[in-house]
């Protein structure tokens, strides 16, 4: 139960700050970024989110499909496998200094460098 | 596989309970003295849960370019936030340790050891590559919604549906 009130917390957090605790000046990325995102249509900055990829429209595509079903499916899939997620391991698992949470940590960080150099650009131009 | 360990409460062991509670559930740590509580108290949590959706959005560990930049190495930024709360992690757990600190309702707060299994690491893998996809982990995934982009409740609902099929293929897996 006492779950449920939290992520309906952090909704309600996230809903603050970004609306009453942020300057509207767009987000700044590592330029080797931007420029490979422009190629893909994405080149808007104003949230911390690209509002062209997260939207209903995508949604309703294969790109969509993959970013937001499969994409969503693995976090969850994952997080449970993994026994925690960057809270638990990342964060807790390396504050008590347990070794299995820095294997879990290394696993995470291969896993993403793979899906965010390969992967995604295959998405992106989907 | 059926669990062979010995259930009975007074016998059973703390790393046991952990090892149990975590195949069962994502609140391995749970307080349990609130089922006897009035709902309001979870009101708390709720609080707790604000603080954090601020911390993540104002940090913008909830920001899919941030992730991007990261798993690219391309940003400090992502390893700084991590680094930074790890540091507030060790600190926080040698306080509670030292002064044997109590939660708001006076139990005892215990670490349990992390049992390791080889699948974990299958595991984290997974994980890795749908956090760079979606550019979130489970916390920020209920942040982006809460920030207005209501099409991140499919990939929330979507994700549950991760956490249920790893829970139908447990007994399978490696």
């Amino acid at each position: 139960m006492w779950n449920l009130f939290f992520a309906g917390g952090v909704v309600i957090g996230a809903f603050l700050a970004s609306n009453f605790l942020m300057t509207p000046e767009p987000i700044e990325v590592a330029p080797a970024l931007s420029e490979d995102l422009k190629q893909y249509g994405i080149n808007d900055y104003s949230r911390l989110l690209p509002a062209q990829l997260f939207s209903w429209d995508t949604l309703f595509s294969l790109k969509g499909l993959i970013f937001f079903v499969i994409g969503g499916f693995l976090v969850g899939f994952g997080a449970r496998y993994a026994g925690g997620c960057t809270s638990g391991h990342a964060i807790m698992g390396l504050s008590t200094l347990q070794w299995p949470s820095l294997l879990v940590t290394i696993m995470f960080m291969i896993g993403g460098i793979i899906s965010a150099n390969f992967i995604v650009p295959i998405l992106l131009s989907l | 596989m059926k669990s062979n360990i010995d259930l009975n409460p007074q016998t059973l062991d703390r790393d046991q309970d952990f090892l149990i509670r975590s195949q069962n559930a994502q609140c391995i740590n749970a307080s349990r003295v609130d089922d006897t509580k009035p709902w309001y108290v979870n009101l708390r949590y709720m609080a707790a849960g604000v603080l954090f959706g601020i911390a993540l959005v104002k940090s913008e560990v909830v920001s899919w370019f941030r992730i991007q930049e990261m798993f690219r190495l391309e940003s400090f930024h992502m390893y700084g936030v991590i680094g930074v709360a790890v540091v507030v992690g060790i600190v926080s757990v040698f306080l509670i340790k030292k002064f044997n600190a109590k939660t708001i309702d006076g139990e005892s707060i215990v670490f349990s050891k992390k049992r390791f299994i080889k699948g974990q690491l299958i595991g984290g893998f997974i994980f890795g590559t749908g956090w760079a996809i979606t550019g979130a982990c489970p916390g920020p995934l209920f942040a982006q919604m809460g920030m207005g982009f209501a099409v991140v409740g499919v990939t929330i609902v979507s994700a549950i549906a991760g956490t249920w099929v790893y829970g139908l293929l447990r007994e399978k897996l490696p």
